[in-house]
């Protein structure tokens, strides 16, 4: 940790940071932290997001650090309470893991495979659909660094990055100079595709507004031209583009240096899901029989690459796996948690940070009300209200050092700001998959 | 007056701000329970900016406020109504099926809207 007193005020500077908030994970923040306030009082380099997320996570030593049924508990207490529960229910879930360190997700995957649970993480109502359509046609790949040294196109496809990730385009994609791209914007062609004109479109040099629901078949009208075949007039009825524009489109993709297509959530929350980031992986592929194009979905949350890479790695899946049977088994639709929750399955749910309550389908929130719920969150959410045991901890990135993965993953190290009181996701997980252990065994 | 239209839930910075800042707060229910429609839509629907509106599916609904959607580039998004994900959004996504992905297709909700709404009627 790079330390310097900064003034008069006991702060210290945090260089070389790194933001957790989305799936950028910025690793220049540079932090001035109030250690006496136990607050991030300036963080130079961050975006409208990376500020409110520095200065709004302050320690509230206030809080207790464990809820059991809305009273104040020990640490000790919530854990064997937890444990309890889990050991004695008969389809025990784990959910959540985008926003804690990889070590966290690490331990939470042991937990689980002792307690032949299901675990899942919120790229099952994410990009959970991508994951599915790369499993099927393949992923051309690449990493941030490189989109910046040679991306002279630009694609943003259903995703909003200057809402939702401002640094992309600014510090990555789209306004850099690279070595291939001497001078950054000028040489880069961006192209936004949606349904509405937002604030990326604002940014774009050419706009191409389809009509909801139908990405596949425009995307499947880009790869034909790719491939040299003429398009039905009707497409222009289903997509809503004219042909000349789906042409221009075409041949601006073919014919540019190094592509990039970043996608986001109109095309896995839309019909079509996974067949249509499979159409996008696809048209990349195709392309690549006339230039170098590559595909990268943005990812919201700042580990949810992170859960997706440790569930692989661990289990051979990367989110929706099943321990019932004592080894791992991934079957979408089955083992994705609103699927589990709207079937009535699940009778005992622990939720690593994140926020079902508040972003599930009503029917699986209607069942997680009627189960004990353990949740685990640094601050109070809709879901730590409805929880049987509520475990406040510390912001990982803020907090806690550890490991995260960029949307590209690659795995970036965590430069804590300031101690917490309360304890990290994995202090807590590693007692209480030893407890569950002891419990498992009589 | 009542119409059809498809719901939109996205990300907005507002909306990531004041997650931040706390999901119980009085910001981030406001940003969240705040739909944006398309001047026209708004027009021929009678509202005005901070109207009450009802939007329904099946028999679930929840009452929100609307404003204008603010764009810069012009797009031809009639008939869609935007709004933050959040706990209303997630209000009218009342059908649980992800067709076996683990997704619903919470992108593209058909609702019912129905306003502006006097200001004794209740939310449900």
């Amino acid at each position: 940790m790079d330390k310097n007193t900064a003034t008069e005020k006991n702060t210290t500077i945090i260089k070389n940071a790194t933001c957790t908030f989305c799936g950028c994970v910025c690793d220049d923040m540079e932090l001035t932290v109030d250690l006496d306030e136990k607050c991030i009082i300036k963080s130079k380099n961050a975006c409208v997001l990376g500020k409110a997320w520095f200065s709004e996570h302050s320690v509230d030593e206030s809080r207790p650090v464990a809820l059991i049924d809305g009273k104040e508990a020990s640490l000790e207490d919530a854990i064997e309470e937890a444990a309890q529960i889990l050991v004695n229910a008969r389809f025990p879930i784990i959910y959540g893991l985008s926003d804690t360190t990889s070590e966290a997700q690490r331990q939470a995957v042991a937990m689980a495979d002792y307690l032949s649970a299901n675990i899942d993480s919120t790229s099952s109502v994410c990009h959970g659909p991508t994951g599915m359509g790369l499993q099927g046609v393949g992923e051309p790949t690449t990493t941030l660094g490189e989109v910046k040294n040679r991306a002279d196109m630009v694609v943003y496809w259903g995703c909003n990055p200057t809402d939702c990730h401002p640094r992309l385009s600014t510090h990555f994609t789209v306004m850099p100079k690279g070595m291939y791209i001497p001078n950054g914007r000028k040489d880069r062609t961006v192209i936004n595709v949606d349904i509405r004109s937002t604030s990326t479109t604002n940014i774009a040099d050419l706009f191409v507004q389809l009509k909801p629901g139908s990405d596949y078949e425009l995307l499947s009208a880009l790869r034909s031209i790719s491939r040299g075949r003429r398009l039905n007039p009707s497409i222009e009825e289903q997509t809503g583009v004219p042909m000349a524009t789906i042409e221009d489109v075409a041949h601006r993709l073919m014919s540019c240096n190094y592509g990039i297509l970043f996608f986001g959530m109109g095309l896995t929350m839309t019909r079509g899901r996974h067949y249509n980031t499979g159409a996008l992986h696809l048209l990349a592929a195709d392309l690549n029989e006339h230039t170098h194009f590559v595909v990268k979905p943005a990812r919201g949350h700042g580990n949810v690459t992170g859960a997706d890479t440790v569930m692989s790695w661990q289990t051979g899946y990367p989110f929706g796996v099943n321990f019932n049977r004592g080894y791992p088994r991934h079957e979408p639709g089955e083992f994705t948690t609103t699927d589990i929750l709207v079937r009535g399955e699940a009778d005992a749910a622990c939720i690593i940070a994140s926020d079902p309550i508040a972003n599930f389908a009503r029917p699986a929130i209607e069942h997680l009300k009627k189960i004990p719920v353990i949740s685990f969150d640094p601050k109070p959410t809709p879901t730590s209200q409805i929880a049987r045991v509520a475990l406040t901890t510390a912001c990982y990135g803020i907090n806690v050092p550890g490991t995260v993965y960029r949307m590209d993953d690659i795995p970036i190290p965590l430069r804590p700001a300031f101690e917490s009181p309360f304890p990290s996701d994995l202090d807590i997980l590693k007692p209480l998959t030893e407890r569950i252990r002891e419990l498992k065994a009589h | 007056m009542t119409e059809t239209m498809i719901l939109v839930p996205m990300r907005t910075t507002k909306q990531g701000t004041t997650l931040n800042a706390g999901k119980l707060k009085d910001a981030y229910k406001e940003t969240t329970s705040t739909a944006e429609i398309k001047q026209e839509d708004m027009d021929r629907l009678g509202l005005k900016k901070g109207d009450r509106v009802r939007l329904r599916v099946g028999t679930h609904a929840v009452v929100v406020s609307c404003i204008p959607r603010k764009i810069k580039v012009t797009d031809n998004s009639s008939g869609l109504i935007f709004m933050p994900y959040g706990p209303t959004t997630s209000a009218l996504m009342v059908d649980g099926d992800t067709a076996g992905t683990g997704m619903p297709a919470s992108k593209h909700l058909v609702v019912e809207i129905e306003g502006p709404l006097a200001p004794e009627e209740d939310d449900g």
